[in-house]
């Protein structure tokens, strides 16, 4: 059993990283993550490991579709407009199929923003992001001990469905610290072998690619992409279901804010407001089954984001058989308290 | 009459006829480096970068492992395999839109961190799979879909003379640049070449080659013009040589 840690988020993530055997790690500074390059740089090169500092988000997240190319764990970070620049090796990697690891620590938007939490990129991570028919697998870790655990799930899930993830946390999640448990986790990467570059030997030269002109070739490519984002929804959707049971409103909430309006329910609990938190872990493949059957089980629905509404539109989506979502949305600016959340939720409670 | 092959094909080079117009050297090219990879005994370890042009489909030629790299990104992708897969040999292979304006970051600083690998850089002037536009390599008063009157230097500067450039760069161990438009220069072309690799083998530093090259579709000329115009217009410009050799007695 390996001693307990007290670590930011940032270095959370990091040791995840590590546990998961990353073996390359290519960044470029930027604001609220920086902590994620600069530890890299000191312990990856003290485990054998390589980490670059490129010359901007546009190469390094190149980097790590050449370095996850040749079959090797590799990841990169950034923030909200580092992550609009490496869009283009994302899709690229999600065409190509090639398990990148991509941590967005997510800050104010849109442009230059600020470098305040926020939970603006929502529909950047969820809807692909990059250009072309493609998605993500998303995790968006609540709390330190989960950016841990789901950064080491992030690599894991990577190589199963050789498709990019992302870790979507925010300056909340990057900047706090709390003790966590590490883990040593058992890494199989055997079947790597079966597609990645490194040299033909013995064996017909491979190609990674993303171009498919011939006729219906891009057709079918894009049908077995689907297919695996189908096999993702039924097998790697996460969630945290919290006092549901009894509850008349159903918050849904992710990440930070889920976090954050956790202690909010359960002080409305104390006060006898029959309320529960309904908390994506995986936003792709979105936690729609249950939030379907929350809501012909006869709930009402609150959707809680740091941002003006992104998230809320999956759940109405979801739900929208049986009922429809109220929405209040953080303003970036600032660090939300329990306290600001408990009118806008006895509001919809009590409507 | 009896056939006797004088002149064999490499083997790492398939057996399929290339997509290239006629009097391209795209083909030349690739013979080079393909014979280079033979004579040198580094094919099954070898990598390649594919990058976005006419060269797109190298993977279609040249039978070794191969990845596709985003526009002009194909240094950083060879950044990534290298580090990541240090024994291996990597080597990129762009045309002059994807090297020279979309990636010139990436290959300036693929260059000056010194990284080992080789780059293949194909200089025909102009943007050649999208139907020739302008390119930063296009010659001042050269013609193009989106230079109609001519390059212009006042309006679009001047053509980059990359070879020139990598070598100021102190990460590079080789850099030259050369053209296939003789036997001559051919011969000098393949030693270029096979030295851009030895550095990469030695582990002396980062590799480059510029290939002049015709492009006589969107020139509009004959094979053999195009041919011409190499010697007459691109050399005077972009003078062949070695600009930077850290290999063995040049240390």
């Amino acid at each position: 059993m390996t001693k307990r840690m007290f670590v930011k988020g940032n270095e959370a993530v990091c040791w995840g990283a590590l546990a998961a055997q990353c073996k390359c790690y290519f960044g470029y500074p930027i604001t609220p993550q920086n902590d994620i390059p600069e530890f890299m740089s000191k312990e990856l090169p003290k485990r054998g490991g390589v980490f670059v500092q490129a010359e901007s988000e546009i190469a390094a997240a190149n980097m790590l579709l050449g370095a996850v190319a040749s079959g090797v764990r590799a990841m990169t970070s950034s923030s909200s407009p580092g992550i609009s620049l490496k869009q283009e090796a994302i899709s690229y990697m999600a065409g190509s199929e090639l398990p990148g690891v991509i941590v967005n620590m997510n800050r104010g938007g849109p442009g230059l923003g600020d470098i305040g939490p926020s939970q603006g990129d929502y529909f950047q991570a969820t809807k692909g992001g990059g250009h072309g028919d493609y998605r993500l697998l998303v995790l968006a870790p609540g709390t330190v001990q989960e950016a841990y655990d789901l950064t080491i799930e992030a690599f894991n899930l990577a190589f199963k469905y050789r498709n990019p993830v992302m870790i979507l946390g925010d300056a909340i999640l990057g900047q706090m610290k709390e003790p966590i448990t590490p883990k040593d986790p058992v890494i199989d990467d055997s079947e790597v072998h079966n597609w990645c570059l490194d040299g033909a030997q013995n064996r017909p030269s491979r190609i990674i690619k993303s171009l498919y002109l011939e006729d219906g070739a891009l057709a079918a490519h894009n049908l077995k992409l689907a297919k695996k984002y189908e096999q993702m929804a039924q097998e790697e959707v996460r969630f945290e279901e919290f006092l549901t049971n009894d509850a008349e409103l159903i918050v849904v909430a992710y990440g930070s804010i889920g976090r954050i309006v956790k202690t909010t329910i359960r002080k409305l609990r104390q006060a006898g407001h029959k309320v529960g938190l309904l908390r994506p872990i995986s936003l792709f493949p979105f936690p729609k089954e249950i939030l379907l059957s929350l809501a012909k089980a006869g709930k009402k629905f609150l959707t809680i984001e740091h941002n003006l509404g992104q998230m809320v539109e999956d759940v109405q989506l979801a739900i929208c058989k049986f009922a429809t979502t109220d929405f209040y949305g953080h303003l970036p600016g600032n660090l939300p308290t329990p306290n600001d959340f408990e009118q806008p939720i006895l509001n919809s409670l009590e409507k | 009459m009896k056939e006797k092959i004088v002149f064999p094909k490499p083997k790492v080079l398939a057996d399929s006829p290339m997509h290239y117009c006629p009097g391209c050297q795209h083909g030349t090219a690739h013979k080079l480096v393909a014979q280079t990879l033979e004579e040198l005994n580094l094919v099954e370890k070898s990598i390649c970068i594919g990058s976005i042009g006419c060269s797109v489909f190298i993977y279609n030629y040249l039978l070794v492992d191969t990845v596709e790299a985003p526009h002009g990104r194909a240094p950083a992708v060879a950044t990534g395999v290298k580090r990541a897969k240090p024994d291996k040999i990597v080597f990129t292979y762009q045309g002059d839109g994807d090297l020279a304006s979309i990636g010139l970051a990436e290959i300036v600083h693929c260059a000056n961190r010194g990284e080992l690998v080789t780059v293949i850089f194909v200089n025909n002037t102009v943007y050649g799979m999208t139907g020739g536009q302008m390119a930063p390599t296009t010659m001042v008063g050269q013609k193009t879909t989106t230079c109609p009157g001519g390059r212009c230097r006042e309006r679009e500067g001047e053509p980059l003379k990359m070879a020139e450039m990598i070598a100021s760069l102190g990460g590079t161990a080789y850099a030259a640049r050369v053209a296939v438009n003789n036997i001559k220069n051919l011969k000098k072309a393949q030693k270029a070449i096979a030295n851009a690799f030895k550095v990469q083998v030695d582990k002396l530093g980062f590799g480059f080659v510029e290939i002049l090259a015709t492009c006589p579709t969107n020139w509009k000329m004959t094979p053999l013009q195009a041919n011409k115009r190499i010697e007459q217009e691109m050399i005077p410009y972009f003078p062949l040589g070695e600009f930077k050799n850290c290999l063995g007695e040049n240390q």
